[in-house]
């Protein structure tokens, strides 16, 4: 009965006598870069000649490569494929040189392979899973800009759903820039909203609230018919709040009530004065 | 035709796959964008009670006809701690959470047949129906 180590030992010396041949096969079922593979085939080499038991270079291999071929498109089934086709490389030159050794350690070789495997997926479901919050984030803050419209007019364009997430990054940057632009007018825009409901009204009253309680007025702009029609069977009352149809309405209403006039027709020239206060 | 579609809640991204899953089967049936409108919103707010009150639940999507109009149907169901006074759950401002109180009261009156089935500690089932024009 031969050790585990003379069995590790023979499957060692295999693998890097066969090296080329191997690499050429494995190469060409897992449309990878050879010099990938090669590094990867090394890594594991290595890991054997140690006994297998510390891996960690070898992960990080693995987990670098799900990381790039997340990015790049590639299914997860294909990712880990790449990995598997090592053993299918590898079967030709066990089935040439078979003998008890060797096929006890090309059982112990598969074992490692499918390991390998199973973590290049998850390091794969893992990066994807990064990507996507990644791009969650950049959605919540691309999703929300808050701008001037004139000065001491500010107007948040809202677009999508509103959920609890988003109205409060909504929120938070509308108070700030109340704060730094020292704007008193604020245009909430939802035409861009596809349904309002009760928890959606909610949280506009409480954005509303809380800008006023900083001493800005807001106007709520964007009410389409059917939102107007459902806020009405909803039973939602807006209370005092001013509300308009349009962002051009929204914005008419908050020059007038800082006091800026709008003059001239559309073939003439726009002036605008701002009463002295 | 009588397709039926189904989506289970138990975040509040399926509260919006709900909504999204409503919109198609609306403008499937025909309905007008008010009624799309109507109907999409007492789905959401239906599934948010679900999702609130019972953590979890799920909807059925029916396309059903009567004579020549088409409608939308949908069943609403959880298996939450039911509702004790269904009177007062109906009743405009009344809520035992955090929401405005008008979700069930207010789906009532958005769609045109609604019935509320609801057993104290097995569960709610509300089943609403949205005819076209």
């Amino acid at each position: 009965m031969s050790s585990h180590a003379d069995v590790e030992r023979r499957l060692g010396e295999l693998l890097r006598t066969h090296e080329e041949q191997v690499i050429s096969r494995w190469t060409q079922s897992a449309d990878a870069p050879r010099d990938e593979l090669t590094e990867l085939y090394r890594a594991i080499l290595r890991a054997i000649e140690e006994g297998g038991r510390d891996l960690a270079d070898l992960r990080g291999l693995l987990a670098e490569l799900s990381r790039s071929r997340a990015r790049a498109g590639y299914s997860p089934a294909e990712t880990s494929k790449a990995v598997f086709g090592l053993k299918g490389a590898l079967y030709e030159i066990v089935v040439a040189h078979a003998d008890d050794e060797v096929l006890r350690g090309f059982i112990r070789f598969a074992r490692l392979i499918d390991d390998l495997g199973l973590f290049t997926f998850e390091a794969y479901a893992e990066a994807r899973e990064k990507i996507i919050m990644d791009q969650a984030e950049q959605l919540l803050e691309l999703s929300t800009p808050v701008v001037k419209l004139w000065e001491g007019i500010v107007a948040v364009p809202l677009i999508g759903t509103l959920d609890s997430a988003r109205t409060q990054v909504v929120m938070e940057k509308l108070l700030e820039t109340l704060v730094e632009t020292g704007a008193e007018h604020a245009v909430i825009d939802i035409t861009g909203v596809p349904a309002v409901d009760t928890q959606v009204a909610q949280h506009l009253l409480k954005t509303v609230f809380a800008a006023r309680l900083m001493g800005a007025e807001c106007v709520i702009s964007g009410i389409r018919p059917q939102i107007a029609h459902t806020i009405v069977t909803l039973g939602i009352e807006f209370g005092d709040i001013v509300t308009k149809s349009s962002l051009a309405d929204a914005l008419a209403h908050a020059f007038r009530r800082s006091g800026v006039q709008v003059s001239g027709g559309p073939a003439t020239r726009v002036t605008v004065r701002a009463e002295q206060a | 035709m009588n397709a039926e579609r189904e989506a289970a809640i138990a975040s509040s991204a399926d509260v919006v796959a709900v909504r999204r899953l409503v919109r198609s089967a609306a403008i499937e049936v025909g309905l007008s964008l008010i009624d799309q409108t109507k109907i999409i919103t007492a789905a959401s707010e239906l599934a948010r009670n679900a999702l609130v009150y019972a953590g979890r639940g799920e909807v059925r999507v029916h396309v059903v006809e009567n004579g020549s109009r088409r409608g939308l149907k949908l069943v609403v169901s959880d298996e939450g701690p039911g509702i004790s006074d269904v009177e007062r759950a109906l009743t405009d401002g009344w809520t035992t959470g955090t929401g405005l109180g008008l979700g069930l009261g207010g789906s009532r009156r958005l769609v045109d047949e609604f019935d509320l089935l609801s057993e104290p500690g097995k569960g709610t089932s509300v089943t609403v129906t949205k005819w076209a024009r």
